[in-house]
């Protein structure tokens, strides 16, 4: 079947079975890479991305259920001349990725916790963060990024 | 010095990529005319396969071939890369482990045939319909057990299911035992070092590629070394000549020890794209991942430490059984024994040491390096049974390390075990940590803690390890099949910018901002002006990659020789610009100037000189400005540190909960350190996972119970507390250009005793008689522990 959304503000389409997920239609037919598969359980969280304003891991979603949706990815969150947004510039000013493969669901998880809570605590940014596994940084940059994003001090956090 | 010289905490260039979408990993990776693989696995741990009947599958929609085991007779087997010799002189016993089981599956796992089809859902399908006869034998899966007269076999071609029985110091072996008889106490302690699975989070991907007009294979994969793929898939695997063989290792999503080894799926997928003259490509799930990566740890242990009055160690014995799995994969047999074996000194003056290991063949995944590789399980029986002596003799545990410690003026140390450390200063990381964690008030907090119901505990370890991997002519005396040099070639470009080929392959470790940052710090340009290129064969000199905390040690060096002999040249070619002698230039701040002039020319002038040699001295120096320089280094570095954690217990739930982790670390010089820091709290998050979360559990069919990410507790961000990191001690290392000794593995090292001794510690601040947990110290465990305690 046909498939169209939008995808970063673009309209684009293309055929996927009626068993294609979201994320393999993101990334074999629209060739999306940024998007990744870093499990197959739901757990990881590596491929979430935004449907219709709401953080998805579209792992778990049909691409058939958003024809017709909003669709933002990792590609669309700098500026169109490569600015990096505020998270993604917190993410490199704290360390808060080393090898990269959970990073681009870390950022669209943390696009969404602050839109939800522009000011949330350490607790609530590793409780939203359940389901985004990172096995590289222990979560300490991460963590330290997304609060430096939403503007508050994060001295308290140690110092490196 | 620039401003992104060494010791600046340079933001890491890669960072772009990967926070945009734009990174390149393998399963980017897309060739016209792709085809896919599915693996059809072993659902039994151990079996005779009857019959593989494909007529149904090869009549399915898209599918191109199945491949059995009969198509690769004339391939070899996955080659192991080390053979130990056992404490009799005899070699290791080492079965065939073929691309895909021959006659008999020896693991829930263990790849039997493969699809090939135009889409993955239709090789998928086409697996679904393959039917397998598989008669289920008894699996070999207790250790012990295996080893019994009589047992079954996971190799019918071998004698027993002991890969090796080995021994170090073999000559100590008597001493040892005397020392331990007439001790004045000795401390005993039986212990497990929990199977792990590494779990980066990209999981493995291969991508086959053979033109036929060339005669030539490309494969990508997702590996810490593409040269090692490269020749032992080539020369032992396939017969491929090296040049007509390329090997990349693009953007790699993490490794931790697991993307080391070679896989049979990298050699399935060259092959086979040979066989049906189209690029094929397999990406592992998750699930798949769980029994086809190597595993790590798995060890069984006791060990006694023997003491004399004054309670200085007098001696180390230590019996290890070591889990193999069902075949040898890479690096497996070392991992038990010289990165094991050679630890058990530690940071302390004990005399005399022996450790047996028993390695042991059984139906489960092969167990290879895991971050640490070895290290970790030295350190936790060490830092654990010295915990328990201190309880035992009333001793605070931190004064029975320190007057123990070998003391700074000792250094060089020769331990009893082979090696010999360099430097170290280990009284300064531990009085750093014991600072860092407030020590001296601790019994305050714990009856903060009491008045709220909980049990605090205050855990500290201290570590040693062996990095900067290795001495090549060492190694191979002790059984490596490969050298463990690193390579770099430095080209310099005509208008001075600078491209660094490094045999090192960065999969998180950001090399691609720290090799820079040397390099922009030796010839004083800015670092902006320096790519390092890494994770193609076709590029880079033969390299053996990363591993074994061995990059800045031993790749940073080499990367330091060829640029000192580009520095070397560029002097040569100034003093003829300059009219002066070669012994009278400087080079700063990316400046040549004459000394005690004010003549000068800069970098830039210099380097296009070198490719337009108009004035130039061709008589005795060629053009061009490109150096190469192989680094064999002269010894391991041996980075240290002392690790604190302080947990609360809650006797009601046996929860454990981790207040604060303290890392005070020696890692020599530091380069950058953001990423150091970063390194630390990615392995001491591992090491809190392996004490509280972790664990690989088979049942006694051998079916993995933990095979996905809802049944393997990986570390999650409510998990981990904050970190607090510290690598002001530092001792350089003497015998790299750099001072360096390495960071990446030391947090998987020094973390899991320093929980686990927390908990002890808690617990018998509580009251209850506990001295042992063994890991993962889960609710579960504690509870019950509390309630025999």
């Amino acid at each position: 079947m046909k498939i169209t959304m939008t995808v970063n503000g673009k309209t684009r389409s293309g055929e996927a079975e009626g068993r294609t997920l979201l994320v393999n239609f993101l990334r074999d037919t629209l060739g999306l890479t940024g998007t990744h598969v870093g499990c197959d359980t739901s757990q990881c969280g590596a491929c979430v991305v935004h449907v219709n304003g709401q953080a998805v891991k579209s792992c778990t979603m049909l691409a058939a259920e958003a024809d017709g949706a909003q669709v933002s990815t990792i590609e669309g969150q700098a500026a169109p001349d490569g600015t990096l947004n505020t998270i993604q510039q917190a993410f490199q000013d704290h360390h808060g990725l080393q090898c990269g493969f959970c990073t681009p669901g870390m950022v669209m998880s943390a696009t969404a916790l602050l839109k939800e809570n522009p000011k949330p605590t350490e607790a609530e940014i590793r409780h939203y963060l359940e389901g985004n596994i990172c096995r590289c940084t222990g979560y300490h940059n991460i963590v330290k990024a997304i609060m430096a994003a939403s503007g508050q001090d994060v001295g308290a956090i140690a110092a490196e | 010095m620039p401003k992104d010289g060494i010791g600046a905490s340079t933001k890491r260039r890669e960072d772009i990529r990967f926070l945009t979408g734009a990174g390149n990993y393998t399963d980017d990776i897309n060739i016209h005319g792709q085809t896919y693989a599915h693996f059809v696995r072993s659902d039994v741990a151990h079996g005779k396969i009857n019959n593989i009947d494909t007529s149904a599958a090869e009549a399915m929609d898209g599918v191109i071939k199945i491949f059995t085991a009969a198509d690769f007779a004339s391939a070899g087997g996955i080659p192991c890369g080390w053979q130990v010799t056992d404490r009799f002189g005899q070699p290791m016993q080492e079965p065939k482990h073929p691309i895909l089981a021959e006659g008999k599956v020896r693991h829930v796992g263990d790849p039997i045939c493969v699809v090939i089809a135009e889409t993955l859902e239709q090789a998928r399908d086409a697996g679904e319909a393959i039917e397998i006869d598989i008669e289920e034998l008894e699996p070999v899966l207790n250790m012990k057990d295996a080893l019994k007269d009589g047992a079954t076999k996971v190799h019918d071609d071998l004698t027993s299911n002991l890969c090796y029985d080995w021994g170090f110091v073999e000559e100590n072996r008597d001493a040892v035992d005397a020392a331990i008889k007439s001790a004045h106490h000795v401390t005993t302690l039986e212990l497990v070092n929990n199977r792990l699975v590494p779990n980066p989070m990209e999981p493995r991907v291969a991508v086959g590629h053979y033109a036929r007009a060339n005669d030539e294979y490309t494969l990508y994969t997702t590996s810490q070394n593409p040269h090692v793929i490269r020749l032992l898939m080539g020369a032992f695997v396939l017969g491929i000549p090296e040049h007509k063989l390329r090997v990349v290792a693009p953007d790699v999503g993490g490794g931790f020890g697991s993307k080391i080894y070679h896989y049979a799926e990298e050699a399935f997928v060259t092959y086979a794209s040979k066989v049906i003259n189209r690029p094929v490509k397999w990406t592992s799930t998750r699930s798949e991942a769980f029994i086809s990566d190597a595993h790590g740890r798995d060890h069984v242990t006791k060990i006694e430490l023997a003491m004399d009055e004054n309670y200085m160690f007098t001696a180390v014995r230590t019996d290890t059984y070591a889990n193999m799995g069902a075949y040898l994969s890479t690096f497996a047999p070392s991992i038990p024994t010289w990165l094991h074996g050679t630890l058990m000194a530690g940071n302390y003056t004990t005399p005399l040491v022996y450790v047996n290991v028993k390695a042991v063949f059984t139906n489960t995944v092969p167990v290879d390096a895991y971050r640490g590789a070895g290290r970790p399980e030295a350190t936790f029986q060490l830092e654990r049974v010295i915990d328990k002596a201190a309880r035992e003799i009333g001793m605070d545990p931190a004064e029975l390390r320190r007057r123990n410690f070998i003391k700074p003026e000792q250094f060089p140390y020769q331990t009893p075990v082979a090696v010999m450390y360099d430097t170290g200063n280990y009284h300064a990381t531990l009085d750093k940590a014991l600072e860092m964690t407030d020590y001296a008030n601790f019994d305050k907090r714990a009856a903060e803690s009491k008045a709220r119901g909980k049990l605090r505990g205050y855990g500290l370890a201290h570590f040693i390890e062996a990095c900067g991997i290795a001495p090549s002519n060492l190694v191979g005396q002790l059984g490596a099949r490969a050298g463990l040099y690193e390579s770099a070639t430095v080209r310099v470009n005509a208008t001075g910018s600078i491209s660094v080929f490094t045999g090192s392959h960065s999969h998180g470790q950001g090399h691609e901002t720290t090799f820079a940052q040397v390099v922009a710090e030796m010839i004083g340009i800015d670092v902006s002006q320096i790519d390092i290129v890494h994770g193609d064969t076709s590029k880079t000199p033969m390299g053996m990659g990363t591993y074994g905390s061995r990059s800045i040690a031993v790749g940073g060096s080499a990367m330091v020789r060829a640029t000192e002999k580009i520095i070397n040249k560029a002097k040569k070619i100034a003093a003829h610009l300059l009219e002066a002698s070669e012994a009278d230039i400087e080079l700063k701040d990316g400046k040549f100037s004459v000394a005690g002039t004010d003549k000068s020319v800069e970098w830039a002038g210099v380097t296009l000189a070198a490719y337009v040699p108009h004035n130039y001295p061709l008589e005795n120096l060629e053009p061009g400005l490109e150096e190469t320089a192989f680094y064999d280094p002269a010894n391991f570095t041996y980075p240290s540190g002392a690790y604190v954690c302080e947990v609360e217990v809650d006797p009601d739930t046996g929860k454990v909960d981790i207040l604060g982790f303290t890392a005070a670390d020696d890692f020599g010089n530091v380069i950058n350190p953001m990423i150091v820091a970063g390194q630390v709290h990615g392995g001491v998050a591992q090491g809190i996972g392996q004490a509280l979360l972790e664990n690989t559990v088979f049942d006694e069919n051998g079916q993995l119970l933990t095979g996905s990410f809802m049944d393997y507790a990986m570390p999650r961000a409510s998990d981990m507390p904050s970190f607090d990191v510290d690598h002001s001690c530092q001792t350089p290392c003497t015998h790299n250009p750099l001072g360096v000794k390495g960071c990446g593995e030391a947090g998987a090292i020094g973390s899991p005793p320093a929980v686990v001794n927390a908990v002890i510690d808690a617990l018998q601040r509580g009251g209850y008689n506990v001295d042992h947990i063994d890991m993962p110290v889960s609710p579960s465990r504690v509870w019950a522990a509390m309630q025999q305690g």
